[in-house]
């Protein structure tokens, strides 16, 4: 649905080179954007004697998956030497619960401050919304305390609560936002028919959500997933993250410098998430943009 | 008379909600709070509460590394916003012009802001290193002559983080500003077509300056992005080299997790919140009082 700048119908044979120009651009931005990308892929299939003897854009001779399965079982990060996949394993048992229960939270938030609204409740919104733009260096100190007194610094139950506490602001945002497009009525209706709160919002309200849903589910995995900042603050010896793993092992010394697991092992970190906006990609554009134009 | 019955349960909203507000609230105001107490501190190593006033906010504007971290970010913060920008709302005015495969550019334009900062970083650490990366390709490409160590250059490294900043925001832009683009009403363009207005006048004078809620709203959230800054340095040059790339961000991360400055590293924090509020606050107030 294009607003119209295309060429009027007089004119459109002159508008040729303007077009060609356009694609020009368009495509150079393109190769900007995917050259990362290739040369990720191209060096991760590569031996490390091809990496020095080829260079950044050329194709792999003798593909192979050596530097993934390294970089998966056997590359150090630090002193220790067991691959990427133990961070892998705790970047999944800490995203699973962390999204489900910031998004279930943001669901029932949204439905009370749109659809049961009480004094104050906009102020109340306003409070929690600053919590989406504050520099979460505030809380890292002071944070690191509360979860030595808990009982839960250093593991992976710390980092699913500081996730869900970090999260909520934007998952209340997202579905507040989607349940003031429900029609007033509609709840109305049912509270004379005689439905209480939780049956309005489990048949009624949740029903309705998919789209929401979707995205706050897709913005929530993206944003723990690919979190470093909780990761590297709050996690111990058995529960750091994989953006931790990675950084680690793109950034051990060790005496030869391995470019191919380097690359290998950041695809694996980005792959679920990459997979995630290739598959769903539609909605990860909403949820950014849900997440920019508030209010 | 229905209207005399009163609305059902009005107390359980606010009593389902209220676990959740309160617990949200001690995280933001209380943390927040406490630590502005530990920036009043003398804690270093360790957290202690003797107060010393503003001591720690005196030591660190008396640190060259705060103000190299500071004057980092308005470098940083200036090209990172500027280059973002630019590049996505070029890119929104382009994909805007009925582009067959608008949907296929638009999703390799923007699938970098699916990535980790450290995915990015360490990608781009690779490409840019001196020995094997870009240096290496044009010398063997025959310039032989040709050296691009900006990555271990302490005046350049930070150039190096602008790239790869740009790089993984700029679809994020377009995005933003191509949503814009298409919700502006097509009858002012044709009114201006007719008129004779050229489409980069149209463009110029019409269409960006209606634009101008989303690009408020889009500098907002990428100023943001550029105060908060700090796994892409971490993975692109951890701060260095020294600390020439150091943000304000990494800044705190050192002192308050490496270095055993806590109360420095708290201060530093609360600068940073500070800033950040001074934006945000008035953006935040102005979106929830139009919406009413």
């Amino acid at each position: 649905m294009s607003h119209t700048l295309s060429p009027s119908p007089a004119g459109s044979r002159h508008l040729t080179a303007q077009r060609l120009l356009l694609w020009a651009v368009l495509l150079v931005f393109a190769f900007f954007f995917l050259l990362p990308l290739y040369v990720m892929v191209s060096t991760s299939l590569k031996s490390m004697d091809e990496v020095r003897s080829g260079t950044l854009l050329s194709v792999p001779l003798s593909p192979s998956l050596d530097a993934w399965s390294k970089a998966w079982h056997s590359a150090c990060t630090g002193t220790d030497c067991g691959g990427l996949k133990p961070f892998f394993m705790n970047s999944v048992l800490m995203v699973v619960p962390a999204v489900l229960i910031s998004t279930a939270l943001g669901a029932i938030n949204g439905y009370v401050l749109t659809k049961w609204r009480f004094r104050g409740s906009e102020l109340l919104f306003g409070l929690l919304l600053f919590g989406v733009f504050m520099p979460m260096q505030v809380v890292l100190l002071p944070m690191s305390q509360v979860l030595g007194a808990l009982g839960i610094a250093s593991s992976v139950w710390g980092l699913i609560l500081v996730h869900i506490l970090a999260g909520m602001p934007s998952t209340t945002l997202f579905f507040r936002n989607y349940y003031a497009g429900l029609p007033d009525e509609l709840i109305k209706a049912a509270t004379l028919d005689g439905a209480s709160f939780w049956q309005i919002f489990w048949r009624i309200v949740v029903p309705l959500s998919t789209p929401i849903l979707v995205v706050t589910l897709i913005w929530q995995f993206t944003s723990i997933w690919n979190d470093f900042l909780y990761g590297v603050v709050f996690s111990g010896a058995d529960s750091k993250p994989i953006t931790v793993g990675l950084n680690n092992l793109a950034n051990t010394s060790s005496s030869v410098k391995e470019y191919n697991v380097d690359m290998a092992a950041a695809l694996i970190a980005a792959l679920p998430t990459l997979v995630v906006y290739i598959v769903a990609g539609k909605y990860f554009v909403r949820g950014l943009t849900a997440g920019a134009v508030k209010g | 008379m229905s209207a005399s019955r009163a609305p059902r349960s009005p107390w359980l909203p606010k009593l389902v909600v209220a676990p959740t507000f309160l617990i949200s609230f001690l995280f933001i105001y209380g943390l927040m709070a406490w630590n502005g107490y530990l920036s009043l501190s003398a804690s270093r190593l360790l957290p202690n509460y003797e107060f010393v006033g503003l001591d720690q906010y005196r030591a660190l504007f008396d640190n060259e590394r705060w103000w190299l971290a500071l004057s980092n970010l308005g470098l940083f913060g200036a090209l990172f916003i500027g280059g973002a920008m630019a590049v996505g709302l070029l890119l929104a005015i382009l994909l805007d012009q009925k582009i067959r495969g608008e949907g296929v550019l638009r999703t390799v334009y923007l699938y970098p802001m699916a990535l980790s900062f450290i995915v990015t970083g360490t990608a781009w650490k690779w490409i840019l290193n001196p020995g094997l990366g870009i240096e290496h390709l044009m010398q063997q490409w025959g310039f032989e002559s040709f050296s691009f160590g900006w990555l271990v250059d302490p005046d350049m490294a930070i150039y190096c983080v602008v790239i790869a900043g740009v790089w993984q925001s700029a679809g994020f832009v377009m995005a933003l500003f191509l949503a814009g683009l298409r919700g502006i009403d097509d009858s002012i363009i044709k009114a201006a077509q007719v008129d004779g207005a050229s489409l980069p006048r149209i463009y110029w004078r019409i269409i960006i300056p209606t634009l101008r809620p989303v690009f408020f709203s889009t500098l907002m959230v990428v100023a943001h992005i550029a105060i908060k800054s700090f796994d892409l340095v971490m993975a692109l040059t951890a701060g260095g080299p020294g600390y020439a790339t150091d943000l304000p961000a990494t800044f705190m991360y050192t002192m308050a997790f490496s270095r055993g400055q806590i109360g420095l590293g708290a201060a530093s924090a609360t600068v940073m919140l500070a800033t950040i509020a001074a934006i945000v606050v008035p953006y935040l107030y102005s979106e929830l009082r139009s919406k009413q």
